[in-house]
């Protein structure tokens, strides 16, 4: 085998024969073409006349050429071309595996796998010890080579990480290898690490080293940064210079609740950039309700960014009291309001104007005592988990409240009057701020030298004071009390909100309390400032390699620390973060990360797992130098003459009959949306639809087994379903069928918004899709199949789920059933959950359920398989074996009966369960 | 050769009847195109029309008297009829290979578009009484009526199987004060036709040539590498460009046409020359009317 860049020859010898090429274009030069005989009378008239030009006539230079391009072609045919070779891997001795497995592998994870299980395949024909490693998941103790199959049972449960490898943990890693000699093959990312050359230096010593890198372009997605309104994102890339567009979808919470793209942007990559700015501009309702940023087709977790609370503005309302008409700077509201008009919504008003808009802070400065009927309202409110934030002031101080028994609205009983230090009259000093206890929201911020408290009011003091203070003065006077009302909280500053009685309100100390309460929030970058050590964090979610958010649960609490110098490692995953109240959003990428191409060394073997299949390209060479053949054969026919312009004709016709046989399209669509006679043939009968994958064989199964099941109907029921119809949910029109098979293939290309929505109005309109993952559920909630489900589903509109009950509709629409067996018998069927609280009642065999017909049937039998006929009406796949299989056959044809029953008369049979009743009452 | 049986005999026979009616119908349909004009020859002498009386005179045999006019009046008169001499035209039509060639299979050989030609010519002239007849190989005597008809298209049908090219016209069975129509595409050896012209316009004898030729040859279309041979195969010649000899044919062709319009015009014949893909009945008219003027 000779390979030249892609292409290989099998038999590079026979090569030599196109140095015969030019010694042919002599001899074809000297050969002119034969001679036409000709009848014509008139020879005498010709006699004696001799040719002016002695030399021959001369075979045209095209001519020429299009015959050597046929031998050519030929003496390549036989050289035994083959498109990607997939030269076989010899070789004895250990074999170490080495994957990345960082979420940039992630973008390819499913190629990689397969060309993982093809070498351990290889490996373990050839008796190779091997072990599997992975740079992200680095094994404590060093390698231990087991037999290649062992490993391959273990293939499916490797995923990638969703961070990169620790440059750390790869040269502690590279320096403890033991000393052997083995092979590797590393599959890397692309991108580049510290000590990754360290790596490859250690492993090439210890014996040969293959890289696998695919060439698939990697695109990541750094935090948003907002801007006014405006929400920017840059993205990187990395492997792609061309020009093109990608999609950024802000993704978050429709109004029912299910999490939607909200937003669409595209954006172009110029040529040869490697960054590209995507902007969002969302009123506030929406932009609240994003909780992260993806690359749309980018299944990696450096393509997605969360938002946390980051994006979130908050609506504060302040409450003007009526009688407050004093200059600005003196307006207990003017420095909040300055403070917090950047980073939030502000309602500003009486409490009964602002209520009704929900607002998540209410700030009360001064304000002694409300209405009753307001305070009822803001009782409520707060009860219901709004913050009610109070500054004391001079009218707080000379009021009664919260003088004797504790105000439901105020955190403490306060003394009266209140004190005044630092004052002309007074002994004492303006007191400063005692540091912050660690059980304090405020644990952490720095209490800056200049700010001092010269009055404040005084709270009573009681068993429960100890706990509500959540800052004091250095005399330990609280400062700052707080008491959990409901799910809300009330937090009553004990000085004015203004410069008056204190200058905390002139500092960025004040800035950072209001934060800490979460009342002014947008300021996800600096983590540092939020996360600080000693606080404990906890992930709400985390992100998988793939970037999908997966629930956290028993995930060990990190210290603020770690959080505020974030690396995200197997310990510290990107996710959504939080500690009480406060929630940050740990992204992959942070800002300026720049994504660099891994540089290996030059004497470094790199092979790409692009294009697994190997192609044998022989046939080509000679069906085109056939080709060749055929014209020069026409050519010299016209250029002879012996053709004439019918000739040329001819040859047009063959030549275009040549392109059309080669142009024939693969596979025909069914339909076409915009002709109406498909349209009329569809509804004309029951007609049952697949969906095209655009796997043919896959495609053919589900027309086979439709055609399979409508015949069993015709025998058997008086539904007689025209021949079933391939659509494209993409283009078709779905609502002339009553019932969509939809097989799932890891290759299917993703929905577009217009389907999706298509779809979700023909699940909602009565229509059913049967989902088939084909793979019986065996490769538990992670087979390629399974993951393209999820994918697809992700937009549609699917109600909750559960496993087909006992006496679910479809178990007696027509046969009684109690298993749903296709190809394979998994008993992981899912369909609409049944209302809850339905018991069967008492002496009925099953429960009153008349509402609902499933909208989707989700399984993974692979039914189409079992129903598939050919022309002949013979089936097209075993099922089982024997007896037990022919039975099995039944069923899941008996099953396909029961299902279209279900399709089409709904739960006309649930009805049953009345027939007593009705029985009862014609008796009467 | 085997002796002709029964079988063998009527097969034949039937072959050739079968052309028969085809040609005759050809030239039929041809000589339908031409209204012939007058006949007559506007004077007294041989006829069977009534021309003048005319007074007796003395060199007049008294048989030739018509009584019933004489008995009218005190002369005697003598009933003359209109001069009404037959021709003879004989048609010599060429025999030879080269005629039997078509460049193309929707344009007629040029033996059949001679022979058409010559048939349609006799119905005419049958038309007009005059008396017709081929010679050739296969001679006829001048006659007129529908049997010559049929004998003239039996022979034309007939004469098929010449093994020759090029044929040197026979003109044996020529007679002195005939008309003689030489049909053929004049391209064998010139030597050959200028003696026959001799010959005959010694014999008083007055004549056309038409020649007939495959637009094909008027042409020259053909390029590349070629064999060109006669019909038969006996003569070839190759080229290697066709193309190439294309001019010094036409000049060649060309001047064998001027050698035969000198001839015509040295003898006091006519010449002209047709192409098998004109329309016949314009060659059938000039013929005619070269037949007329030839015979004033």
């Amino acid at each position: 085998m000779m390979i030249f860049g892609s292409l290989g020859f099998t038999a590079p010898w026979v090569l030599l024969g196109l140095f015969a090429l030019p010694i042919l274009w002599i001899l074809l030069r000297a050969v002119p073409p034969a001679p036409v005989r000709r009848i014509f009378p008139a020879v005498g008239l010709l006699l004696g006349l001799k040719d002016r030009d002695n030399q021959a006539d001369r075979t045209p230079w095209w001519l020429l050429l299009l015959r050597m391009a046929a031998l050519a072609c030929v003496i390549l045919g036989f050289a035994g071309p083959v498109l990607n070779p997939q030269d076989t891997r010899e070789g004895n001795g250990s074999l170490l595996v080495l994957l990345d497995g960082s979420w940039a592998a992630a973008r390819d994870w499913d190629r990689q796998q397969e060309k993982l299980a093809t070498l351990l395949a290889e490996a373990g024909r050839n008796g190779r010890p091997v072990a599997l490693a992975s740079l992200t998941d680095l094994p404590r103790e060093g390698l231990t080579f087991t037999s290649a199959d062992n490993l391959r049972s273990q293939l499916a449960g490797i995923t990638p990480a969703p961070f990169e490898p620790s440059p750390d943990n790869i040269s502690e890693w590279a320096a403890g290898l033991a000393d052997q000699d083995f092979d590797t093959f590393w599959f890397s990312d692309g991108l580049a690490y510290d000590h990754r050359n360290a790596l490859y230096t250690a492993l090439a010593a210890r014996g040969a080293v293959t890289i696998f890198e695919t060439a698939r372009p990697l695109y990541g997605l750094e935090p948003v940064v907002t801007d006014q309104n405006l929400m920017r994102l840059t993205l990187r890339r990395l492997a792609a210079a061309g020009e093109e567009e990608l999609h950024i979808s802000a993704i978050g919470p429709d109004p029912s609740g299910r999490e939607v793209a909200l937003t669409t942007v595209t954006v172009s990559f110029e040529t040869g950039a490697d960054t590209a700015i995507a902007e969002f501009a969302l009123q506030p309702e929406l932009r609240n309700r994003i909780t992260r940023f993806t690359i749309a087709e980018q299944a990696t977790a450096g393509a997605v960014t969360l938002v946390g609370d980051g994006l979130r503005r908050r609506e504060v309302a302040l409450i003007r009291g009526a009688d407050q008409e004093v200059p600005d700077l003196l307006d207990p509201l003017h420095y909040l309001y300055n403070a917090l008009e950047p980073q939030t919504d502000i309602l500003l008003g009486p409490v009964d104007d602002v209520l009704p808009a929900n607002p998540d802070v209410m700030i009360l400065a001064d304000i002694a005592d409300l209405a009753p009927l307001d305070k009822t309202a803001v009782t409520e409110w707060v009860e219901a988990g709004g913050l009610l934030l109070r500054f004391a002031g001079p009218r707080l101080a000379a009021s009664d409240l919260s003088r004797d028994t504790e105000d439901t609205l105020m955190p403490v009983r306060l003394r009266s009057g209140g004190r005044s230090l630092g004052g002309t009259m007074s002994w004492g000093e303006p007191r400063r701020l005692l540091p912050f206890d660690d059980s304090s929201p405020f644990y952490g911020l720095t209490v800056p030298d200049d700010v001092s408290v010269t009055s404040q009011v005084v709270a009573q003091p009681g068993p429960e004071l100890a706990d509500r203070v959540i800052a004091a003065l250095e005399d330990g006077t609280p400062l700052v009390t707080r008491k959990y009302l409901g799910q809300g909280q009330v937090v009553l500053f004990h000085t004015t909100a203004n410069a008056e009685w204190s200058d905390l309100a002139l500092s960025g100390l004040f800035l950072s309390m209001l934060e800490r309460l979460s009342v002014a929030s947008g300021r996800v970058q600096d983590l540092s400032a939020v996360a600080l050590p000693g606080t404990t964090w906890h992930p709400d979610l985390v992100l998988d390699g793939y970037g999908r958010p997966v629930a956290a649960d028993g995930f060990a609490g990190v210290d603020g620390a770690v959080l505020a110098e974030p690396t995200p490692a197997s310990d510290l995953l990107p996710g959504i973060w939080r500690n009480g109240d406060q929630v940050i959003a740990l992204n992959l990428l942070q800002a300026d990360h720049v994504l660099r191409p891994a540089a290996w060394p030059v004497s470094a073997r790199i092979e790409s797992y692009e294009n697994v299949q190997e192609n044998p390209l022989a046939g080509w060479f000679f069906g085109f130098g056939l080709i060749l053949l055929v014209l020069d054969v026409l050519a010299t026919l016209a250029l002879t003459g012996r053709a004439g312009l019918r000739g040329v004709g001819s040859a047009s016709v063959i030549v275009g009959g040549i392109a059309l046989i080669l142009s024939l399209p693969s596979g025909a669509n069914a339909q076409n949306t915009t002709d109406d006679s498909a349209a009329i043939i569809a509804t004309s009968d029951v007609t049952f639809a697949y969906v095209i994958t655009g796997d043919r064989g896959v495609d053919e199964i589900s027309e086979a087994g439709l055609r399979g099941l409508s015949r069993v109907l015709t025998l058997r029921t008086s539904v007689e379903p025209a021949l079933p119809v391939g659509v494209d949910p993409e283009t078709d029109e779905l609502a002339f069928y009553p019932f969509l098979y939809w097989p799932i293939t890891s290759e299917q290309p993703a929905l577009s918004n217009e389907s999706i929505a298509r779809l979700n109005a023909y699940m909602r309109t009565g229509g059913m899709i049967m989902f088939d993952t084909r793979d019986a559920g065996l490769a538990g909630s992670n087979g390629p199949n399974q993951r393209k489900l999820r994918d697809l589903a992700r937009g549609l509109d699917i109600p909750a789920l559960e496993p087909v009950p006992d006496d679910h509709v479809l178990t007696r629409s027509f046969y009684l059933l109690q298993d749903f067996p296709g190809r394979h018998r998994s008993d992981n069927i899912w369909v609409e959950a049944a209302p809850l609280g339905e018991e069967a009642t008492e002496g009925m065999p099953f429960r009153n359920l008349n509402d609902g017909v499933t909208p989707v049937i989700i399984g993974g039998n692979d039914w189409a398989a079992a129903w598939a006929v050919n022309a002949r009406g013979q089936y097209m796949l075993p099922v089982g074996r024997g007896n037990a299989g022919r039975l099995q056959r039944e069923m899941a044809l008996r099953f396909g009966v029961n299902l279209i029953m279900h399709v089409l008369t709904g739960n006309y049979k649930s009805d049953q369960v009345h027939v007593p009743e009705l029985l009862e009452r014609l008796g009467n | 050769m085997n002796q002709p049986t029964a079988l063998t005999l009527r097969r034949d026979a039937a072959q050739s009847a079968a052309g028969l009616p085809a040609l005759l119908a050809a030239a039929e349909r041809l000589a339908q195109t031409v209204m012939p004009g007058v006949h007559g020859r506007r004077r007294a002498g041989q006829g069977d029309e009534f021309w003048q009386y005319r007074p007796a005179m003395d060199t007049d045999a008294p048989r030739h008297i018509d009584w019933r006019r004489s008995a009218k009046s005190d002369g005697n008169f003598i009933r003359q009829k209109e001069w009404q001499l037959a021709q003879s035209v004989m048609f010599l039509v060429d025999p030879g290979a080269s005629m039997r060639w078509a460049s193309h299979k929707n344009l007629p050989q040029k033996s059949h578009r001679a022979a058409t030609l010559a048939l349609a010519c006799s119905m005419l002239l049958q038309r007009g009484g005059e008396r017709f007849g081929l010679i050739g190989a296969e001679a006829i005597l001048p006659r007129t009526g529908d049997v010559q008809i049929m004998r003239m298209a039996q022979a034309l049908s007939n004469g098929e199987d010449t093994a020759q090219d090029f044929t040197a016209p026979d003109l044996s069975a020529l007679r002195p004060d005939t008309q003689l129509v030489m049909i053929s595409d004049f391209l064998g050896d010139p030597a050959a036709f200028t003696r026959a012209a001799d010959q005959a316009a010694g014999l008083g004898a007055r004549g056309v040539f038409l020649q007939i030729l495959d637009p094909a040859e008027e042409a020259f279309p053909w390029r590349g590498r070629t064999i060109f041979q006669s019909v038969t195969g006996r003569t070839e010649h190759e080229t290697r460009k066709a193309d190439d000899l294309r001019d010094r044919y036409l000049e060649r062709l060309n001047a064998r046409k001027d050698t035969l319009q000198d001839l015509a015009r040295r003898t006091g014949w006519q010449y002209h020359c047709h192409h098998s893909d004109a329309p016949a009945a314009s060659a059938l008219l000039w013929l005619y009317q070269a037949l007329e003027r030839a015979s004033r």
